[in-house]
């Protein structure tokens, strides 16, 4: 009798379990053929060659917009994060001073998008007489997502094995020659992982740009200050409930891309890491069954998370 | 040297955002004092009229501002959130770490990574369009013929169009499910198999030995995950600014339309900018201070109870079978 209950209560238990992993991957399922059904009912090619006219139009301005940003944070965040993390990895001795930089990070993955562009309205385009521009947002969303940056390249250079230094030092190399040429470089996977993370964290946001970036129906210029610039997210934000429905079909395409973008940075990310841990010297050496990852699977969650984060 | 000045970036934008904060609002601090955080009426007052000086504080007449409805939205939006993702998300990764193949564990993984990565906006306008209104039509009605008993009879009442506390809070689960089910599912993974082989000699079934084995492992990083998770759903502007209703008072069901502190932010900021005193905008300046106290503590505490659930999580045992 005892038995059978308790056959029952782990039956009933693995059920709640599967009702819970449907849960989880229905909204994902949802959320991504209702984007592409709204989408694809109007769709017009030439959504992605004509700018936006107020009444129409197309997202060939904002699609610029939004890959301009994409380069201007892969470079500004990439380079940030990318320093942050060898320093605290690398250079700094571990003491109060890293745990300090190490937690601000940290704590700045945890902030609010909207307070991180409340900022950058009030000290850049307002306190600096920027005007919304390419640059506020650009460092706006850069402040934003260079935490994942540099925690991934931190992670990254623990995960290089001691052997490749001591490699390097037996050859007699100085250890900013070893840094550069041995150990960034089996590194570089993992940075990756966590600059296209950050990409695909920029690319969904819209609270930070609102008011930093702003939008403009022309094209993206070559000024950086006093000229705001188009981005897919605001399309998507505004455009939904336009009495236009030429509008509002863009809003849905805009949905779309930014889909499309995010899901493809994140295979693009998985793709670094499956063939970094195919051709890793590890698994070719037969040291240790399981490769490391350069990025566990929910740090990019986690990641997401600090979008507060906002978040991936 | 360089890397040194880019280490410290992420300290010097954290420190220049509480300075500009602490200095934006500092008029509407002094203005509103203790009733920012206990008032409900959110009021900018006559912008047309003469302005009138208040403890040195230049404003139009009228402006009152009380930031509760906002903060109490921001709350039980996100309770509601991890309530609904807690449960759903601990049980697809006990699900993906002890029964499922490889394989599909690797799709479920890529799934939760969409999920996280899936923007906001797309989140609201999902929420807006195609979620709320079902929700209002298929499901609502039928929440309101639960017995109407504590706690149960919170269901009862006009179920509105879709837009509101519920909605927001389910909209919001969506989105930290990949959080707490991420993070859940690598402590799983953690848990050393001894320890589990032990409970299967003992002839417990996978529930019991779960309960006996793998909760006592997990359950300070799980914590930490739902209190991440929380964070996340506290700072939610763009998806909430579209589902809430946004309007300025608290929910009055849980039905019941409402906002929270960053989608009154994102949503007034334009039309704050038109008050000639400039006191409306630095009203949402100190919406904008409460809310970053309100979420650094809870991602403190996250990450303290992470890290020390870390430390207990990391014995070797069994690693080396």
């Amino acid at each position: 009798m005892i038995a059978r209950r308790r056959r029952v209560a782990d039956r009933v238990w693995w059920s709640l379990c599967a009702v819970g992993l449907a849960l989880v991957v229905a909204p994902v399922v949802w959320v991504i053929t209702g984007v592409v059904q709204r989408a694809v009912s109007g769709w017009s090619w030439s959504v992605l060659t004509t700018i936006s006219t107020g009444v129409g139009g197309g997202l060939a301005n904002a699609i610029a917009g939004t890959f301009v940003l994409l380069v201007g944070v892969g470079l500004l965040a990439g380079l940030v994060g990318l320093g942050c993390g060898v320093y605290l990895a690398e250079i700094a001795r571990p003491s109060w001073r890293t745990t300090v930089l190490r937690s601000a990070s940290e704590v700045l993955s945890g902030v609010p998008s909207i307070v991180l562009g409340y900022v950058g309205y009030e000290a850049l385009v307002v306190g600096l007489h920027w005007g919304f521009s390419l640059l506020a947002g650009l460092i706006v969303l850069s402040v934003l997502v260079v935490p994942y940056v540099a925690k991934s390249t931190e992670i990254a250079l623990g995960q290089v094995p001691l052997g490749y230094r001591e490699g390097g030092e037996a050859l007699g190399m100085t250890r900013s020659h070893i840094l550069r040429t041995v150990v960034l470089r089996s590194a570089v996977p993992g940075i990756a992982t966590g600059v296209i993370i950050a990409l695909a964290i920029s690319v969904g946001e819209t609270a930070p740009l609102l008011y930093t970036a702003g939008w403009t129906n022309s094209y993206p210029t070559a000024h950086l200050l006093h000229a705001p610039i188009g981005y897919l997210t605001y399309a998507t934000y505004t455009f939904y409930d336009d009495p236009y429905p030429a509008v509002r079909a863009l809003s849905y395409d805009a949905a779309l891309l930014l889909v499309l973008l995010v899901v493809g940075l994140i295979a693009t990310s998985r793709l670094v890491v499956h063939l970094s841990q195919r051709y890793s010297p590890e698994r070719s050496l037969g040291a240790g069954r399981r490769a490391p990852r350069p990025l566990p699977a929910g740090a990019a969650a986690a990641g997401a998370a600090a979008e507060g984060a906002g978040s991936l | 040297m360089v890397t040194a000045v880019a280490a410290a970036v992420p300290l010097g934008a954290l420190l220049a955002a509480v300075a500009v904060l602490l200095v934006e609002a500092l008029p509407a601090i002094r203005y509103d004092g203790w009733h920012f955080l206990t008032g409900s009426a959110w009021r900018p007052g006559n912008y047309y009229g003469n302005p009138v000086r208040t403890g040195g504080v230049l404003h139009p007449v009228g402006a009152s501002y009380g930031a509760l409805p906002l903060i109490l939205g921001t709350l039980e939006s996100s309770v509601i959130a991890v309530i609904v993702a807690f449960p759903v998300a601990v049980g697809a990764a006990v699900l993906v770490v002890e029964k499922l193949p490889r394989r599909i564990a690797g799709a479920v993984g890529f799934c939760l990574e969409v999920l996280a990565g899936i923007p906001s906006v797309v989140f609201g306008l999902w929420g807006v369009l195609s979620f709320g209104p079902w929700l209002a039509r298929d499901v609502y009605p039928a929440l309101t013929h639960l017995p109407n008993v504590p706690p149960l009879d919170i269901f009862h009442g006009p179920v509105g169009a879709g837009e509101g506390l519920l909605t927001s809070g389910l909209v919001l689960a969506a989105m930290i499910v990949p959080i707490i089910a991420a993070t859940t599912r690598d402590l799983l993974r953690q848990v050393p198999e001894t320890t589990k082989e032990g409970a299967d000699a003992l002839g417990m079934t996978h529930a019991e030995a779960f309960r006996a084995v793998q909760v006592r492992w997990v359950r300070t990083g799980v914590l930490g995950a739902l209190v991440l998770g929380l964070g996340r759903a506290l700072g939610e502007t763009i998806a909430l600014a579209l589902v809430s209703g946004t309007v300025l008072s608290s929910a009055t069901s849980i039905y019941g339309t409402m906002t929270t502190v960053a989608a009154t932010i994102v949503s007034l900021l334009d039309s704050a900018q038109t008050d000639p005193t400039g006191l409306a905008v630095r009203a949402l300046a100190e919406a904008a201070l409460v809310l970053l106290v309100i979420t650094l503590a809870v991602n403190v505490g996250a990450r303290v109870l992470v890290r020390r659930s870390a430390r207990g999580a990391a014995l070797p045992i069994g690693a080396g079978f």
